[in-house]
């Protein structure tokens, strides 16, 4: 069992500032994120696109923002479950609740914090009759620990960003990579087209355009595909791995039985006070609330983490005050052990 | 208004409602679908315009003269699913008076 102060259910922008929010006033964060990476949307769908909305920066690469989030949040020690989607939550009778994953990890806290945005990521499945079958089981539709595939023969399947990238990562580590995709054109990052190429040209990528994968074979697990081109006759090809990425979309899921009121597949909170939702204890913060006036935007989110972890300090310590402190005169102490101060005006005399 | 025009857009229950739309507004036909909720909040638009989710997959039914799509959007159309042969990305077609009488359906949620 995992404890914590609060529980981020979703780690994108708005989680990540949470932790350190939380951390300002001592209180502890783990996350659980779908997605096997942090940054939420910033990080699935736009990583590599400038925002030009975050104040004090003119212009920031999504993917930046996530970096900048979790450098400044890192000495407050976040917890991180990655690559599993918060399935389940059970209130105990000492207040505190028991989140529960997918893959069943479990999770306990006294305040629980939902910044799921758009909902948990969800890849998009090929439509293939047995895929299921084979999930787990030489399937994965993202990649959490590249390593898994050292020496083994990988198939993927897609053409943009995240297929090309993976089949250049793996070819260095799989013994065989095969890149499918229904066109001969991809969509990337120039390099990363030009690199495909170029491997393409070595050997070490064995592209197969354009074509797709119309069946998978195998007996407990994964042993070959049938891959057909277009106008073309089925090819069989043994492999240990088939890994189609078609992009992941999110979806709202479990979240929404969770006995919380729903308003366009968000949840709506009390924006006059501290974005709790109608279950005292769980708050909703992020693209994942609504409220009369509600914007979908990062600076939102953020403020709204930070006034509900006012709220969290108040339930994890009931009857203490709290009185509000300036980063700049009060300094950051970290978790571990890390001090962050204004450096000290001299005083000192001119002759 | 005068610069509104009038557009046909069947949404996935099969329902079809025929709205105006402001060409004055630099809006794309995903966007008119938002703001008149026509489909829950998060099931399209997901990508906010930029043709890179599909969410906004629509067969248009009139025979109006559409832009040609980019490659971003064709890239995209090769990868979604339900795609045929009149799919476009609702959120590269521009609402702009050429645009009037304009009829589409929307694509399942994928
Ligand atoms: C193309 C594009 C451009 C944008 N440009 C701007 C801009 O210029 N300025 C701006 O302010 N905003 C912009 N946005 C919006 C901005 O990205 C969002 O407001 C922001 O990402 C919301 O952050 P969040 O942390 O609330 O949610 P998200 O970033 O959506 O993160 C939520 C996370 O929660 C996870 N999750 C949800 N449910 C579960 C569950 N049950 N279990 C496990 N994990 C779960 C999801 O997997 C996801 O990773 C843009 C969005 C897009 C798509
Ligand atoms: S809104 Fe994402 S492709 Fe149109």
């Amino acid at each position: 069992m995992i404890k914590t102060d609060i529980l981020i259910i979703g780690a994108g922008p708005t989680g990540l500032f949470t932790v350190f929010e939380a951390g300002l006033l001592k209180l502890k964060c783990h996350l659980i994120d779908a997605l096997p990476k942090p940054g939420g949307q910033c990080s699935e769908i736009y990583p590599k696109k400038p925002i030009y909305d975050i104040p004090a920066y003119p212009e920031i690469l999504a993917g930046d923002l996530t970096k900048k989030l979790l450098e400044q949040s890192k000495q407050f020690e976040p917890g991180f479950t990655l690559g599993e989607r918060a399935e389940t939550i059970e209130k105990q009778g000492n207040g505190s609740f028991i989140v529960t994953t997918n893959k069943g990890t479990k999770h306990q806290a006294p305040v629980v914090a939902i910044a799921g945005g758009l909902g948990s990521f969800e890849p998009r499945k090929p439509v293939l009759k047995n895929i299921s079958n084979f999930e787990d089981k030489g399937v994965a539709y993202m990649i959490k620990d590249p390593e898994v595939y050292r020496n083994k023969r990988v198939v993927i399947a897609g053409g943009g960003d995240s297929a090309l990238d993976w089949s250049i990562f793996l070819s260095d580590v799989a013994s065989e990579v095969t890149l499918i995709h229904r066109r001969n054109e991809f969509r990337g990052a120039l390099d990363s087209v030009e690199k495909v190429q170029d491997l393409k040209n070595k050997g070490k990528i064995n592209l197969i355009t354009p074509a797709e994968v119309t069946a998978l074979f195998g007996h407990n697990k994964l042993e070959s595909i049938e891959v057909t081109k277009t106008g073309g006759i089925p090819q069989r090809i043994d492999t240990d791995a088939f890994i189609p990425l078609f992009g992941l979309s999110p979806k709202l899921g479990p979240i929404a039985n969770w006995g919380l009121e729903i308003e366009k597949n968000a949840i709506k909170v009390n924006n006059a006070l501290d974005y709790q939702t109608n279950i005292p204890g769980i708050f909703a913060i992020g693209d994942v609330n609504t409220y009369p006036g509600k914007l979908k935007l990062i600076l939102c989110g953020f403020h709204e983490a930070t006034l509900m972890c006012q709220a969290a300090y108040k339930i994890i310590n009931p009857g203490k005050r709290l009185v509000l402190k300036y980063t700049t005169v009060s300094g950051v102490d970290g978790f571990d052990g890390s001090r962050k101060e204004a450096p000290k005006s001299v005083v000192k005399s001119i002759d | 208004m005068s610069s509104d025009i009038n557009i046909k857009i069947t949404d996935r229950l099969g329902v079809t409602h025929t709205i105006e739309a402001p060409t004055d507004m630099a809006l794309n036909l995903m966007e008119v679908v938002r703001m008149y909720e026509l489909a829950p909040e998060g099931t399209i638009g997901v990508c906010g315009g930029m043709a890179m989710c599909a969410s906004c997959q629509c067969y248009v039914q009139s025979t109006h003269e559409l832009p040609e799509k980019s490659d971003d959007e064709e890239a995209m159309l090769s990868e979604a699913f339900h795609v045929k042969s009149n799919s476009r990305l609702g959120c590269q077609i521009q609402m702009i008076p050429e645009m009037e009488g304009l009829e589409v359906e929307l694509a399942p949620e994928a």
